[in-house]
This record gives structure tokens, sequence and C-alpha cells, in this order.
């Protein structure tokens, strides 16, 4: 197979707008006769759907939810990085560019994240256009803050709810266009089958989970939006219902799967407090701008604060071993994900955890609250502030910045957090990995285009905080709707796609089988237990360390497994009436199939980079060890059939424009 | 951790056509799962009788996507306020306790199954207007236009609804003036969405009354139930507007 | 729905004004003078015809607006629960309904009367043509305490629908602002209590001295 990314020539710079002004057009008359399905409608999608909508052509929008402003872009707290440079602290497209691929750990493509962070600062104006209520200073100007792994303040923000102010955005862009007639949205419809005539993607088969009815649409190019597969470790910060089907039925018709085992694992979620936990809740990172993360330095207190003999508030400073400011002075608390995840891990199989579990670490905002307090107190001309005082004024300052944050950990936890320190553990939440896609997000499969998480996208072995949102939106509103282009200027000969064609029956048939068969396995154990002992599988040996003899344990481990499912699963219902425990058990069937090339992905890999860690690869520290001479490339793969030994296409990294080092941090 | 011995009344209902009724469960939960991990280990027990578990719409459990929904004792997402079902935590029930469980009621919500309905009606009256007439690339620069923070701050707040409904599950009326005004409020606020306002103000009220939403009668039950504390201000501030349209337009 | 609600509030503080003339110890002369120039007056007359249609639009609309919100809810809740909402907000209907059944018991018994020229005509002194003893009824009326009680009760229901309509009809009208929607709920406090109290002080007062 020819991997052709499709790279432009010339100058970095220049690539894209140079690239963009040469991209073939279709005229508006033939884009009303051209026929884009989108599947998913996150950031990526409902801004892909909404731009194509607007672009004239005419667009079939699916979600599997009951509404489009469910999908779980909105979740999203942080922010959304751009290159504005509107705090005038030296940032530009550039720094963007190079803090990503360095964060990335160097196995990303140089011109797709030089692109990105050009696109990045289009995506603030529109955001804005829209009706994103942003952060703003008293002048009435946009806000900043700053995020893990860069040393400038590009992160815009809406209190805690940044994706979820984007989403709706994005939503109401789509929504408008549905208005219009040149988008018809599918809810409560999930893609179950990609269909491929001579050799393009033509159309989806798509259930309609209200009635169980299987339906065909039939498109001259299919678009994904449809997200991570963090779901693969059962326990992520993702939705419920966040799946990975769409991307692996695709794989099925011959997709490739780039570096499926780059997974982010998020320094700063809750912890897991029992066996019945459902789900991850994700702490914003932004909580490390002004949280110190420590553990006690004696195992002793640690192990008293186990057993509930000590609280975090009883060990004195210098008892407090902040291993973050110790490890990396020169950014602190404020080092990547995957750097951070890692450095509580250790400390925890250190024994110095801090929870029951010895699982969690200290996010402690002590301190903050302190400095704030005393800065407000200066500001209200209260020179002689008591401690007491000291305390609320800076409560206060803290509550506005993190306040509803405070508040969920209050919800779920029962504890505090502004009098005890938060305690948190690092959690399964961003995949890296997906779809490969060349420069103008279109797969191996011509017509098939991927956009945001879904795709391997560009921030290689680690995502930097604040960027999936611009990488989604990027791709929606910015690259995608231009892209397209190379592919559908060839198709305006393309009549109507007939859903009647052999494909779409075969295709059609494929997934009534499928389906029949897991409501027939009749077996004993409930879709969530398997998935469950897959989740497990997955964590333990392909999360947050990996090693080889691991890794080919694992794999035999999720055959049995697979093989388990198919014979021991207990579907109740039929597949013709709504039924979500159905609709479970295929996503579950994906994510066992998935987890297996996850576990040959990282076993592949013999090096260390950004969150993929294989212990044999690590230096004297602690850090990761790349090997840039032979594993600078995306590993794809492809493995239509799901037995036997998946295939490995390379597509080596080349670095023309930086330079390319060890990460460091300190 | 201290065992909760929990009596679940739950509404189950086939689909929109048959006739729904209560059934009656009993649960084991802990004080630290969520409503919803509760209802998972109701649905973990059912699946292991072979028995339908209950159906519930739900996906982010962080409180924020709107997808969960549920009257519990009589409230929208539960006793708690300023919380969706998912962040409502066993704690804040007793041991032996009863707990009476069901849908979201209104003739614009029907119920598809059990405890989910459809609130596609939703999406419909953001689709009449609840929007900002800007196509991709059009934008003029973020900071073009300053807005003061404390009009950005309001708009926010209207802006924090996440569409789940409460408001209309708790209105005797079964009104959706909440939500609609929310939407209106958010956008109307911003010179961005000044513009468009009054048009906006028509089009989505009268999809409003198309759906089947019942009419405002200042109860109030919205504001009380609503997980965002979204204010009746916006209502006001949508009666405003309406208002001006019919008088001036 | 609002402005016609409005209007009537407006209209009960007129009536109450005229209507407190019966407390006065004349006899009931200023009160049959009033009624005089209330029934004589063409712009008053006017504005009476307006009121019954207001009263009437008030009705219907009230009516219609419950029918329609009724259905748009559908069914109901097998728990209910009220918390943190003015309880009287939700029995408006119910209220309404008491107090039209009132108003026409109310209009039987004077206005009618009043209209029907059965009432006897009395002269006072430097009032130049005889008016209607409307007194006369009044006085017979409240000696009676099932009348008193029935007066007295359905004050306290237009109270209670006073409660919340006052207020509810300036959120309406989206008169609504953080800093003055403190001042109209004290208003509308002091209104639906101060006013059915000074309409319900009549009855007992003519009760205690009959």
């Amino acid at each position: 197979m020819n991997l052709d990314a499709k790279i432009p020539v010339g100058e970095l710079s220049e690539k894209w707008t140079k690239y963009k002004s040469s991209i073939p057009l279709v005229s508006p008359a033939n884009k009303r006769r051209i026929d884009v399905i989108v599947v998913g409608t996150g950031l990526a999608g409902a801004a892909a759907a909404a731009s194509l909508g607007e672009l004239g052509y005419n667009v079939h929008c699916f979600t599997f939810h009951d509404s489009p402003r469910r999908a779980h872009s909105i979740a999203a707290q942080g922010g959304i990085n751009a290159a504005k440079n509107y705090q005038n602290d030296g940032d530009s497209v550039y720094r963007l560019f190079y803090d990503t691929i360095k964060g990335g750990d160097y196995r990303a493509r140089e011109a797709n994240v030089y692109r990105l962070a050009e696109v990045s600062a289009s995506i603030i104006d529109q955001a804005v256009a829209q009706g994103v209520p942003f952060a703003r200073e008293y002048g009435g100007l946009l806000e900043n803050r700053s995020f893990g792994g860069v040393q400038v303040s590009r992160t815009f923000y809406a209190r805690g709810q940044t994706g979820q102010q984007l989403l709706i955005g994005a939503y109401q862009a789509l929504a408008r266009q549905v208005s219009l007639g040149n988008v018809k949205l599918y809810n409560r419809h999930e893609m179950l089958d990609l269909v491929i005539i001579d050799g393009k993607a033509r159309g989806i088969i798509a259930r309609n989970l209200l009635t169980g009815k299987l339906e065909r649409f039939g498109g001259h190019a299919v678009v994904l939006g449809t997200g991570g597969y963090g779901n693969v470790f059962y326990l992520s910060t993702n939705a419920m219902g966040s799946n990975v089907t769409a991307a692996w039925k695709s794989v099925k018709r011959g997709a490739l799967m780039a570096n499926p085992c780059f997974t982010q694992i998020h320094p700063t979620c809750i912890p897991v407090s029992g066996d019945y936990q459902s789900k991850l809740t994700l702490m914003s990172e932004s909580l490390r701008n002004d949280g110190r993360v420590w553990v006690p330095k004696n195992i002793s207190d640690a192990q008293a604060i186990q057993q509930g003999k000590k609280t975090g508030a009883q060990i004195p400073e210098a008892d407090r071993d902040y291993f973050l400011e110790r490890r990396y002075p020169a950014f602190g608390n404020l080092v990547p994900r995957d750097v951070a995840s890692r450095a509580a891990k250790v400390e925890c199989d250190k024994g110095h955890g801090v929870s029951p579990t010895g699982l969690a670490v200290f996010l402690d905002f002590g301190a903050a609250i302190e400095r704030y307090g005393k800065s407000k107190a200066n500001v209200l001309g209260i020179h002689n502030a008591t401690p007491n005082q000291i305390t609320e004024l800076g409560e206060a300052v803290v509550s506005e910045k993190y306040g509803n944050l405070f508040e969920m950990y209050e919800k779920i936890t029962g504890e505090n957090p502004y009098k005890t320190p938060m305690k948190i553990y690092p959690a399964v939440h961003y995949t890296m990995g997906g779809l490969w896609v060349d420069y103008n997000l279109e797969t191996n499969i011509p017509g098939l285009f991927a956009t945001g998480e879904c795709n391997f996208s560009d921030h290689g072995a680690n995502r930097l905080g604040a960027s999936a949102l611009m990488q989604g939106l990027a791709d929606g509103y910015f690259v995608l709707p231009y892209t397209i282009g190379v592919f559908l200027s060839q198709e305006i000969r393309t009549p109507k796609i007939d859903t009647q064609h052999q494909a779409f029956v075969e295709a059609e048939q494929n997934v009534t089988h499928t389906l029949n068969q897991l409501i027939n396995v009749k077996g004993n154990q409930s879709v969530e237990a398997l998935h469950k002992k897959l989740g497990k599988i997955m964590w333990e040996y392909c999360g947050m360390a990996r090693n080889k003899e691991g890794l080919t344990k694992a794999r035999t481990m999720i055959q049995d497994l697979k093989k388990e499912f198919w014979s021991d699963v207990y579907v109740p219902g039929t597949a013709n009436e709504f039924n979500p425990e159905l609709e479970k058990a295929m996503r579950v069937a994906d994510f066992i199939e998935l987890g297996e090339l996850m576990v040959m992905d990282a076993a592949n890999r013999n090096e260390s980079c950004g969150g993929h860690f294989r212990e044999e690869y690590q230096d004297e520290g602690g850090e990761t060890l790349r090997d840039d001479e032979n594993y600078k490339y995306v590993a794809n793969w492809s493995w239509p059939n799901g037995q036997d030994e998946a295939k490995l296409y390379i597509e080596p990294l080349k670095y023309e424009f930086i330079k390319i080092a060890a990460r460091n941090y300190k | 951790m201290s065992a909760l011995h929990l009596n679940l009344k739950v509404w189950r209902q086939k689909n929109q056509q048959s006739k729904g009724e209560f059934q009656t469960y009993q649960v084991e939960a802990n004080e630290h799962m969520s409503f919803l991990e509760m209802m998972d280990v109701l649905n973990q027990d059912l699946i292991e009788k072979k028995k339908e578990p209950v159906a519930f719409d739900h996906d982010c459990r962080e409180g924020i996507c709107g997808a969960c929904s549920m009257v519990i004792n009589g409230k929208p997402h539960g006793p708690l306020s300023g919380t969706t079902t998912c962040q409502l935590h066993m704690r804040h029930f007793k041991d032996g306790e009863t707990i009476v469980v069901e849908p979201f009621r209104a003739k614009a919500f029907p119920i598809v199954r059990d405890l989910v309905v459809d609130r596609s009606s939703f999406d419909r009256i953001i689709q009449a207007g609840g929007f900002i007439s800007v196509n991709t690339g059009q934008a003029i620069d973020g900071n073009a236009i300053p807005i003061d923070k404390d009009t950005a701050s309001k708009s926010f707040d209207a802006a924090a609804c996440i569409g789940c409904g409460a408001c209309v599950a708790a209105c005797p009326n079964g009104s959706a003036m909440l939500f609609t005004s929310a939407k209106i409020s958010h956008l109307g606020l911003l010179p961005q969405g000044k513009m468009e306002h009054t048009r906006r103000v028509n089009n989505m009220v009268s999809q409003m009354d198309e759906e089947g939403f019942g009419f405002c009668s200042n109860i109030g039950a919205c504001e009380a139930e609503c997980p965002k504390g979204i204010s009746l201000e916006n209502i006001a501030r949508m009666n405003r507007g309406y208002i001006k349209a019919s008088l001036l337009d | 729905m609002s402005l016609s609600g409005l209007f009537l509030i407006v209209f009960l503080l007129i009536h109450l004004l005229g209507n407190l003339q019966l407390l006065k110890a004349d006899g009931g002369q200023a009160f049959n003078i009033y009624g005089y120039f209330m029934t004589h007056n063409p712009l008053i007359k006017m504005v009476s015809y307006g009121l019954y249609l207001f009263i009437l639009i008030h009705a219907i609309q009230g009516t219609l607006l419950w029918l329609k919100n009724r259905s748009a809810k559908g069914s109901s809740y097998a728990v209910n629960s009220n918390a943190g909402t003015n309880m009287f907000s939700r029995y408006m209907m119910h209220f309404g309904i008491i107090i039209f059944i009132f108003i026409i018991i109310h209009m039987i018994q004077f206005w009618l009367k009043m209209k029907m020229g059965v009432l006897d005509q009395v002269s006072y002194d430097g009032v130049d043509h005889t008016v209607a003893n409307l007194y006369a009824p009044c006085q017979l009326a409240f000696s009676n305490i099932g009348y008193v009680l029935f007066y007295v009760l359905s004050m306290l229901i237009l109270a209670f629908h006073l409660n919340h309509g006052f207020q509810s009809a300036f959120q309406t009208l989206g008169w609504n602002h953080p800093k003055y929607n403190g001042l109209i709920k004290i208003v509308g406090l002091l209104y639906s209590i101060l006013i059915p109290l000074g309409f319900a002080i009549i009855p007992i007062f003519m009760f205690l001295n009959k």
C-alpha cells in the first residue's frame, strides 16, 4: 500500500496558504447535487456539517444521541489554544506549532501541526462571532490563561465549560443549516457499517435506535467525526456512549488505524472509589495553574492518611514532597499530561499515595488561596488582615476561577476542596491514535474522511491541554471544507448514489447478521461485565506503563475474552426495538478487537514516547527514551478480518523545519 | 462505606403507545455511588435474572451533556438543587428509603421507553432561530468588538443551559419558556446577536407553541429545578422582546 | 392576561376607596352620593363597560390558558413536589373560578338592584336630586353572618389570587430588573394583603355596627 500523506511542497509557513488556493473548486450548481454524509456531531462533526452546508453541499448528518448537543466535546473544561498573542507574551504561530510538536514527543507531522497552529486564530474569531461567551477582561477584551507544556498564556476559556460553549456554537451553526434545508439531521441513528463501491466510500448503514430498523444512506463522500476510543479501558473520562464503532467498521472495510496505542492519561481526575464505578471525572488541567501537586515525604505519613488516621492538612510543609516542582523546576506543576501522570504513578507505586487504595496524590490550593487572599487584601486596602480574613478572600478568588470544578469535586467526593486538598489520580482521557489520514484528512479509502479525535491527528504521542478543541474545530471549520474539494471535484459526474446497489445490500446483511449473532448468544454475562474485564486488561497491561511481556500476555487474554464474549454475552430484547443493551454490545465487541490491535501496536513500538511508556525504555531519571532511528514513524495497521496478524504500514516522519531533540521540561 | 437498602418504584413503559406502570425493585447500593450507578446496579441485577433492564438516557455523567433526566421523588434530577441526576450521589438518601422514579412528563416530550423521552422538540426550537447567522470564515477579529465583562458574564449565565428539559418537566404547564428564553438571552445580550434578536424571539416562540409546549404562568418551578440555575429573568427578557416585536412589527 | 389583570388590579384600588365610605357613620349619605356619581357620570359609565369586558377577557383567557397548559402537560406525576415555588401560583384557575362566582353573586346583589331601579330614592341636603339608597341593601346583607363570612372568605381567595397575580403580571410584561424585583415583590405582597383586607373590613364593620 502506498501511503502518500500528500503534503504540499514549499516553505512550512506557506504550505497551507498556497495549497488552499490551488485546491480544485466545485461549482455551486454541482455542490447542490453532491451528497455528503457526516457522522458525529461533536466539535469536528458539527463544524464540518455546518460549514459544508454553508458551502452548498447536501449534507446528511448523523448522531446516536437524542440531540447533536450531547456529543462529548461538551464536557471539555479548560479551554482552547490559539496563537493570537493577545497577551503580548511572545506567542506566535511558530511557537504554538513548536510546542505542539514537542509536546507530542516528535511523533506528529510537521505540515499538519503547522496548519493547525495557523488556523487556530480564526477559530477564536469564528466562535466569538457565533456568540461563544469567552472570559473577558474588564476592558472588554478576551482573557487568556496558561496550560501544561507551554510558557505563554494562549488558552481561551469560558469558565470551566469551554467545550460546552464551543459545541453549542457549532450546534447552533448546524441548527441554522438544518433550518435552511442544507443539512438533514438524523438523531438516534448509529452508523454500523461503511459502504464501499468501486473502492470509494459511498454510504453508510445506520441503525435507527428508536425502531431498531437498519437504514441505508448514500453519499458521494463520508466524513467521520466520531471521537476517540478511550472507553476501551472501560473506566475513562469519556462519556458512557463514546465508542469506536464507526471508525472500527471502517477499519473492517480496509481503513488504516494509526498509532492506536497512543493514549493520553490525564493526571488530574477524581480517583476511583469502588468497583461499581461507571466512569471517571476529570478535574481540568487549568487547576494546575494554581494547585500544587504533592505527596507526603514519609511513607509512614502516607500510610496514616491511607488508613484515615491523618489528613493532608496535618502534614507540615517540610514533610511534603512537591514532586513535580522538584523534578521539573522549569515547568513545575504545568508539565505536559503524560509527564505529570507518570510522576504521580511513580510516587504511588513507591507507597506515597494518599487515598485508601493508595492511588491518589494531593492537588493543594492552600498556597494559592493564601497568595490570592493577600493580594486581594492589598487591593481592598486591608493592611493588617487576619489569617482568617486572608483565607476567606483567597477562597473567593479561587472560587471565581474554578468554582464549578470545586463544586463538582465536592458533589462527587463529599469533601470540601477549599479546606482539604483535592485527591487526584491519572485516568484515561484522550486517544491520539485514530484513523490514518493524509493532509486532506482523507483516509486510505478514497472518499472516507476522518476529523477531530477520530483521526490520528496532530498530537503525536501526547496531546497538550486545550488542543483537542482546537483540532476538532480546525478540522471541521477550516480544513475539511476545503480539502474535501480535492475528492469531490472529481465526483461531479457521479449521479446520486443508488442505495439498492449490491454493496448496500451486502453491508446491510452484514450488520443484520452481527446484530442477530449478538442477540442469539444468550449467554450468562452482561455486556457491562465483559467490558469491565476488557478494561482491566487494558489498564493493567496497556495503560500508563507497558512492557513486552505484559503486552504479549494481554494479547492472549484479549483473544480469550473475545471468545468468551461471543459465547457468553447476554443481550436482552430484540434487534427490532429501542435496545440500549444491544447498542452497547456492538460497541464492546468492537472495543475488544481494537484492544487487541492496541496491544499489538504497543508491543511493536520498542521505545517510549509521550503517553506510550515502555518500561524497558527509560533513562536513569525515569524519563521516556525515544528511538528516533527506528520508530520515528506513524504505525498504520490494516486488519480487516480482525483475526490473524494485522499488517503494518509505515509512514516515516520527516522533520525538515525543526530540529528534533529529547523532550526536556526540567 | 455504609450499605443502603432501597425500594425503587420505577416507571416501566415498553413504548410510546403502550400503557406504563410502576414496578417495584429492591436495590442494594452504597453512599458513594451516583444515582445512575445505583440504576446500573439495578440493571445488572435485572440482566442477571434475564429480565429487561430499565432504559434511561445518560452519557457524560459529569452534569454537562444534559442527557440524563428522570423525576426522582417528584423532582426532576432529584432532591439536590443545582445538580443533575448523574451528579446526585446516594449519600443524600437514607437506608430503607422508597424512591419513586418517573420519566419527564410533558406532551412535547413523548415517552420513548421507560425513563427515556424524546426531547427533539428542543432541537427544533433552536433550529427556528437559536443561532447567530454567520458563515464559517466571515468573522472579524475576536477582539474587534469589546464586550464588557458583566454583559459577557450574564450571557454566559444563560448559555450555561444544558438542554436537559428539567424546566419543562417541572412546569405544571409543560412550558419550555425557560429553555427558549435562556437561548434568547444568551444570544440577545451579546452585540453579535442583537441584530437578529426580534426575529429570533418571534420564530422561537412560535416554534415553541407549535411543538405543543404550554404557556408560562410564572410559577417558577423551572427556575427552582434547573440544574444550572437559569434565572426567570430570562423569561422576562424574552417577554419584553416578544411584546416589542408584536407592537412594532 | 397580564394587561387585563393589571387593569383589574387598578380597579380594585378605586373600588375599595369608594367602598370605604360605607365605614362613615353618616347613615350611608356619602356612599349613596358616590353610588349616584358612579352610575351617572358618562366617563365612569364608559370605563365600567370596559371593566366588564376586562373581567370577561381575563376569565376567558385564563380558562383557555389553563386548558392549553393542562393538555401541554399531558399526564401528571405520581409524586408531586412544590418545593421552591409559590403555592398560590399553581391554583390560579381555582381561585379565579371562586372569584368569578363571587363577582356574579356580588353583582346580582347590589349592581343589578341599582340598575333595575328597585332601590328606594333618598334625598340629601345640598344635593338637588334624589339618589338611590344602595346603603340599605348593604346594611341588610351585612347583618347576615352568612354573607359576611362569604365575603370575607372570598376576599381571602382574592388575596391568594393577587399574591401571585401582581408580580406575575410584571414578569409577563417583561418588567423585570434585578434592582427592582425586590420592590415589585414587596409592593405585590402588601397589595395582595391590604386590598382584600380593606374589602373584608367593611362587612365585618357593618356587621358589628348593625
